[in-house]
């Protein structure tokens, strides 16, 4: 919008312009200057009260333990993330699977989805003992456990996306004489898309946590411990810079996966789903 | 009156029936009678029309001869004996009910990709039935991006693609504005002169019913049945011309007279029976 286009405007349109233009800056400017201003506010706490190092860092020395511990912080972080996409591509392959089951009839669907509520709503550190008892290899374990926390955001969202087909596109199927597999591959699985894309964003962060816990139950140690492993011993040499930094990259992980999976189900609904219409606009 | 061609509205008359319904009903589990003891008989080339109020069980006899649901008493009985392939049925629904992830040329696509032809074999017959629904050059866009009148005349496509012997419309235009609505229905008309398949159209627009139609069965509520047949002896092509006509005028005077009658038999019946 230019100063010209603005001068033909009634006052009321010009207020509505320029409000626009002050929430499309704000969106972005207003969290960064608060995240500025807080990490100023936390150093700033440091230097006055003089807090020592090993209870709460500057910014600052979290920064440059980042960058001094990088190999170490970074090769852990590997195989978090290892465990995470392992953990995430079954989660989509077991939701989906199993909602692709469901879907076939209500009786598969009403018989079974009590189990999938049990493993969802009991705590997987309560789980995990039993899991350690029956499963010896240690990345099995922390898959399970990823799993398990990852998995029913994508079976619930699948299993309701597939049983959302409109009825008079089902007699379009019907009266052109669709196979079952027609119906599914053709209707169903594409109507069930968006949920499916729902669930999967819920379910890229729950994989990261369900890895980091399961890291932190399971006590892995050595060299191919994650970063879960490395914020236990950074806490037992009250390393704080390094627990701080290890902290930070499990967040940016979160952030990056959620923004990964949030383009990817941008880019396959922009054409039609409303959801990815008011980007758009 | 209008042009010639005089000669197209009698011969319906004497065309070899296609299908006839005898004392069809259809009774749904939670009790209602949806249909009672139907007799219609539909010929081959018909432009029927079926009205009524809603609750009448217009929509409930099209799922009937659709296929889609079957009927509690009677029979349908197809030329003398058998059920009509399901590739013979068109059926356009009430909404455009297009899916909203493919294309337009791929939601016409869709009743050939069912039966197992290639995106390539079909390309001439949905190039040439988009061409026939003035859709060129919209092959590419979904659904979303289309108005109203032309996601539903993606949805006629999609219906006539197979080229079925019996076109079954749900109240497809009811939805639409009235503008749209009259080139819609100029651009079925002209669509079913030319291919002459048989057409059952669900309406409660008398003005609709009575244009487009060479029959027009009035149907009653509670329970739903025929409650009388109005033959609509105007010649085709109709166009313009016959929609500000004075003998269109009087027959929807007349259809309107027999639809009020059928409305006001319901209202007995309701005060009889309770």
């Amino acid at each position: 919008m230019t100063a010209i286009d603005e001068l033909k405007l009634d006052p009321e349109e010009a207020r509505r312009v320029r409000q626009e233009r002050f929430e499309r800056i704000g969106r972005w400017v207003l969290p960064l200057a608060i995240m500025i201003l807080a990490i100023w506010l936390w150093d700033r706490i440091c230097v006055w009260n003089a807090i020592p190092q090993y209870i709460l860092p500057r910014p600052g020395v979290v920064l440059s333990t980042l960058y001094n511990d990088a190999g170490l912080l970074f090769s852990a972080l590997l195989v978090t993330l290892r465990i995470t996409f392992l953990s995430l591509v079954l989660a989509v392959i077991g939701g989906v699977g199993l909602a692709v089951l469901f879907a076939q009839s209500k009786w598969v669907e009403m018989s079974f989805f009590p189990f999938a509520i049990v493993l969802q709503v009991t705590p997987i550190v309560a789980i995990f003992p039993l899991i350690n008892i029956y499963v010896d290899n240690q990345t099995t374990k922390l898959l399970l456990c990823a799993w398990i926390v990852a998995f029913f955001p994508i079976l619930s969202n699948t299993t309701l996306g597939l049983n959302s087909v409109d009825r008079n596109l089902r007699d379009l199927f019907k009266l052109n004489g669709a196979t079952r597999w027609q119906q599914l591959r053709y209707l169903r699985l594409p109507a069930a898309m968006p949920y499916f894309l729902g669930g999967l964003k819920i379910a890229g962060g729950l994989s990261l946590i369900g890895a980091v816990v399961a890291e932190f139950v399971a006590g892995t140690t050595g060299q191919s411990s994650g970063l879960a492993s490395r914020i236990i011993e950074a806490g037992y040499r009250l390393n704080a810079p390094r627990l701080f930094a290890a902290l930070f990259l499990i967040s940016l992980t979160g952030i990056l996966i959620f923004l990964v999976l949030s383009l990817i189900s941008h880019l396959i609904l922009r054409r039609w789903h409303e959801s990815a219409l008011k980007q758009e606009r | 009156m209008i042009r010639e061609k005089v000669a197209q509205a009698p011969a319906l008359d004497v065309a070899p029936t296609l299908l006839a319904l005898r004392g069809v009903g259809k009774v749904f589990s939670n009790g209602v009678t949806a249909l009672s003891d139907v007799d219609l008989t539909i010929r081959e080339g018909d432009f029927l029309s079926l009205l009524g109020p809603s609750g009448c069980g217009k929509s409930t006899a099209l799922r009937l001869i659709a296929g889609l649901s079957t009927p509690t008493s009677g029979v349908l009985d197809w030329r003398g004996g058998g059920s009509l392939d399901r590739a013979n049925i068109g059926f356009v629904f009430q909404e455009p009910t297009l899916l909203p992830w493919a294309s337009v040329f791929d939601n016409v696509w869709l009743p050939l990709r069912l039966k197992g032809i290639s995106r390539a074999k079909a390309a001439p017959a949905i190039t040439e039935m988009l061409a026939r629904v003035h859709l060129t050059g919209f092959e590419h866009a979904v659904p979303r991006e289309l108005s109203g009148g032309m996601k539903m005349r993606v949805s006629i496509a999609r219906a006539m693609v197979t080229k079925p012997r019996v076109l079954l419309m749900d109240e497809p235009f009811a939805a639409l504005d009235e503008i749209t609505r009259f080139k819609l229905n100029d651009d079925l008309l002209e669509l079913w002169q030319d291919e002459r398949f048989t057409v059952v159209f669900v309406t409660h627009s008398v003005f609709e019913s009575v244009f487009l139609s060479n029959r027009v069965v009035v149907m009653a509520a509670r329970p739903g049945r025929v409650f009388d047949e109005l033959a609509i002896k105007a010649s085709y092509p109709r166009d313009e011309a016959f929609r500000t006509s004075p003998d269109y005028a009087a027959l929807c005077r007349q259809a309107s007279d027999v639809l009020v009658n059928a409305i006001n038999s319901t209202a007995g019946a309701h005060h009889d029976g309770h």
